[in-house]
């Protein structure tokens, strides 16, 4: 039973890791831009789905990883220049409908170019196979997982606090008009924020498919996990997103072990009761 | 002339705020815009940077007009501008907050700013949202300071200050006209406001209702009961 205790909190903490960036991307759009975007899911799916192709292509997994989240960074700022920003200033409606059209019409992109059936990626050479961890014995390349987004995490929480950039983000998160008003372009903010945002789901998407495997319907079934994530963190919190993608994954995979049928119903179970306690999330501060 | 408005209309949605307002600020000058809650002083300011729905009319400024260009490059043109309540980042330290706003700065570096409010020296560590009143409204003015302005807008400068602090922000709305700044002030409490100005505009229901040199309102306060009282 221990055993399987802690190699499933282990499990929850990688996937949680995957979540906390698909959430910290999702986190900042809706941050700095004010929309929530209903294509982060199909972003995520497009990261694995390219880095398939590129895999194939290049048969290198890390090269690939490397080269396939770019991919989606040109596939965000592609919907960032044609379609969300013209929709700033209009009804938060449209935004919806426009992005959320999106989603569907990519999600049927992957099962015209892919096809409908899904697939996955085997882990790289070097990390196929288990290692004793003492306690249990654990997939290497799901911790390889974990050291990469915990990375990947503290160089996005670097570039936000450390660089004059990251603090022009971090002040579009809490007043955009005020970051024009000192003479800053607010329209490249918010695509640089897009593309990142991008990037971590293409990352994610990437790192993710060896584990959880590639189906179409990936996008749409990450994307309230995503949106989950948002809330219990605090809307524009970044740390919260962190974290929360951390609770939201360990919470998924210890209740697999007691009721694996709620596993899904946890996380809404977690909002919920974040939303009566703490209305403004973990980290939020409205 | 620095910048010119004339006949100027603004719209929040189709909510219609500004009705053919006329004003200008010279370089070197001191213009209160006085009025009472409600009648479009704020609006008038947001106008001139773009912050509004829709705008029509005529917005020159140094001969160009303001009307095409965006937030941004409203400010880059020489344009600066100092919101009610501030508009300090809360979230960013005081050094952060003056380090995003002077990416282009050029005659007016960070070191100028803190030459001229000494207290932000010690404070460059601490967040905006933890700064006394006084404290961002310093942080405010100099931040506005770093984009080089040639014309200042500033929106009830005085609220919520300590006498001691308001002397403070007078003394230096002072020194920048000496230095040939234009500066259009918004204020609630008009004693300040005639204090510094040198012309006065009075704007009632999103039209101005008076113009006239601050000396000519202070021998004639009955100008300023006619149109500021409240009712
Ligand atoms: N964002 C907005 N949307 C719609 N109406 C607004 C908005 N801001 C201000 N107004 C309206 O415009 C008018 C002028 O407001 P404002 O310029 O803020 O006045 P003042 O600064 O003189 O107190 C008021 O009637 C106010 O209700
Ligand atoms: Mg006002």
């Amino acid at each position: 039973m221990l055993f399987l205790v802690v190699s499933q909190i282990i499990n929850g903490v990688v996937t949680g890791m995957i979540y906390a960036l698909v959430g910290v991307g999702l986190t900042l759009i809706l941050g700095v831009l004010n929309i929530p975007n209903f294509a982060h899911g199909v972003l995520f799916a497009f990261g694995a789905y390219i880095l398939l192709s590129v895999l194939q292509v290049v048969g290198n997994f890390w090269l690939a990883l490397l080269i396939a989240p770019f991919g989606v960074v040109l596939l965000g700022l592609l919907l960032e220049l044609v379609g969300v920003r013209r929709l700033y200033t209009a009804h938060h409606d449209y935004q919806l409908l426009f992005l959320f059209a999106v989603a569907l019409i990519l999600q049927e992109t992957i099962i015209l170019i892919w096809g409908p059936i899904g697939t996955s990626v085997l882990p790289p050479a070097g990390l196929q196979g288990a290692v004793n961890l003492g306690l249990t014995v654990y997939p290497k390349y799901r911790l390889a997982v974990m050291g990469i987004t915990a990375a990947i995490v503290a160089g996005t929480w670097l570039f936000l606090t450390r660089t004059n950039v990251g603090a022009i983000v971090r002040a579009g998160i809490e007043n955009r008009e005020m970051v024009a008003v000192l003479g800053i372009d607010i329209q490249k903010v918010f695509a640089l924020t897009f593309g990142l945002g991008a990037w971590l789901a293409g990352v994610a998407g990437g790192l993710a498919s060896p584990i959880m495997g590639l189906t179409p319907s990936m996008g749409f079934d990450i994307l309230p996990i995503a949106f989950v994530i948002v809330v219990v963190a605090g809307l524009g919190s970044v740390p919260g997103a962190i974290l929360a993608g951390i609770l939201t994954g360990v919470a998924q995979s210890l209740t697999t072990i007691v009721f694996p049928e709620a596993a899904n119903v946890v996380i809404y179970l977690l909002m919920g009761l974040m939303i009566l306690v703490r209305p403004q999330g973990l980290f939020g501060k409205r | 002339m620095i910048l010119t408005l004339t006949g100027v209309d603004a719209f929040y949605g189709l909510h219609h705020v500004l009705h053919g307002v006329s004003l200008e600020v010279r370089a070197g000058e001191i213009v209160a815009l006085l009025g009472r809650n409600g009648a479009g002083k704020t609006t008038t300011l947001r106008t001139i940077m773009g912050l509004v729905d829709e705008r029509r009319g005529v917005i020159d400024y140094d001969g160009v007009s303001l009307l095409g260009l965006r937030t941004h490059e409203i400010t880059r043109r020489g344009l600066a501008y100092v919101p009610e309540y501030r508009g300090v980042f809360s979230d960013l330290t005081v050094a952060e907050n003056l380090r995003i706003a002077a990416l282009r700065a050029r005659d007016w570096t960070i070191a100028d700013v803190l030459e001229l409010f000494p207290t932000l020296r010690t404070l460059q560590d601490r967040k905006g949202g933890h700064l006394s009143g006084g404290e961002q409204q310093m942080l405010a003015i100099g931040r506005a300071l770093l984009s080089s302005p040639r014309v200042l807008l500033l929106d009830e400068p005085s609220q919520g200050l300590a006498p001691l602090i308001v002397e403070t922000v007078i003394d230096t709305l002072r020194r920048l006209r000496g230095q040939g700044m234009g500066i259009l002030l918004v204020e609630q409490n008009a004693e300040t406001a005639l204090e510094l100005a040198d012309r006065v505009c009075i704007i009632d229901q999103g039209s101005i209702v008076f113009r006239g040199a601050a000396e000519s309102v202070q021998r004639q306060p009955e100008i300023l009961s006619t149109y500021l009282a409240v009712g």
